[in-house]
């Protein structure tokens, strides 16, 4: 009889363990991640209303490490000849770790002569940047780059 | 109340026919995010540049939305083509009335 209590409270033990290490994971770990991630397949859903992306003609250059989150320079450009039939009309910018995704989006005409953009941007955390560009014909192409933030942004106190 | 800050443009003054000529802008702004808690946990509210215009003799050459993403003192490089000697006036909007615009005369040869 006495073993039988112990054996059961052993079993409870192990199950109370068990639960403790899936609550654990669950708080620490992917799950916020993923629904950033899926925050940032929505922009993008939104941007493209469910058009095909393809890969290819846009270059994102973010440095792969960066120290500081809050200021990361960020250059974008799309290989485009610029005509007035054939030249890029939107690019937008997705970051994926970043607690709103949409970054800037930049609207350019035949008269910018080329798709060249450089600014400044936040990054929250380590994560994968998304650039997306579409064209005069109505096609989306898309480029990304990952980096290691170190510092993050605005997770600071004031 | 309309508030403003320094603004300030960086690009040659004369450029030939046709060339392609190098932007650089850049607004003096916090752009608080609108993420952020002082220590006592309060929410910061958000306050930054909404848009970035620029027009070539009164034709919109340049747009560019901004959002919470962009870092303090916004700074964008672009490009445009130099069709005609005039002037290329830039306006940023922003939240709670920022609104600040700034000119330059570009002479094409």
């Amino acid at each position: 009889m006495k073993k039988e209590t112990q054996y059961q409270r052993r079993n409870w033990l192990k199950q109370a363990q068990g639960f403790g290490l899936l609550a654990l994971a669950f708080c620490v770990n992917p799950l916020s991640a993923f629904a950033k991630k899926a925050d940032a397949d929505e922009a993008i859903q939104k941007i493209t209303g469910g058009a095909d992306v393809k890969e290819g003609k846009v270059t994102l250059t973010i440095p792969p490490l960066v120290e500081n989150g809050n200021l990361v320079v960020l250059k974008v450009s799309v290989d485009s000849p610029m005509t007035a039939n054939d030249y890029v009309k939107t690019i937008h910018i997705i970051a994926e770790g970043n607690p709103l995704p949409n970054i800037f989006t930049v609207y350019l005409t035949p008269r910018s002569g080329t798709a060249n953009i450089t600014t400044r941007v936040r990054l929250a955390d380590s994560q994968t940047v998304w650039a997306i560009a579409q064209m005069s014909n109505g096609s989306f192409w898309k480029a990304s780059a990952e980096t290691l933030v170190t510092l993050s942004a605005c997770t600071e106190l004031v | 109340m309309s508030k403003t800050s320094r603004t300030s443009i960086t690009m040659p003054t004369t450029a030939k026919k046709g060339s392609i000529i190098e932007i650089r802008a850049i607004a003096q702004h916090d752009m608080e995010s609108g993420f952020r808690y002082t220590e006592s946990g309060k929410l910061i509210p958000r306050d930054i540049i909404r848009t970035f215009t620029c027009t070539y003799n009164n034709v919109e050459v340049f747009k560019a939305d901004f959002y919470s993403g962009i870092g303090a003192n916004p700074l964008i490089i672009f490009t445009t083509v130099a069709v005609e000697s005039g002037t290329l006036e830039f306006t940023w909007l922003g939240d709670g009335g920022y609104e600040a615009v700034n000119q330059t005369h570009i002479t094409v040869s």
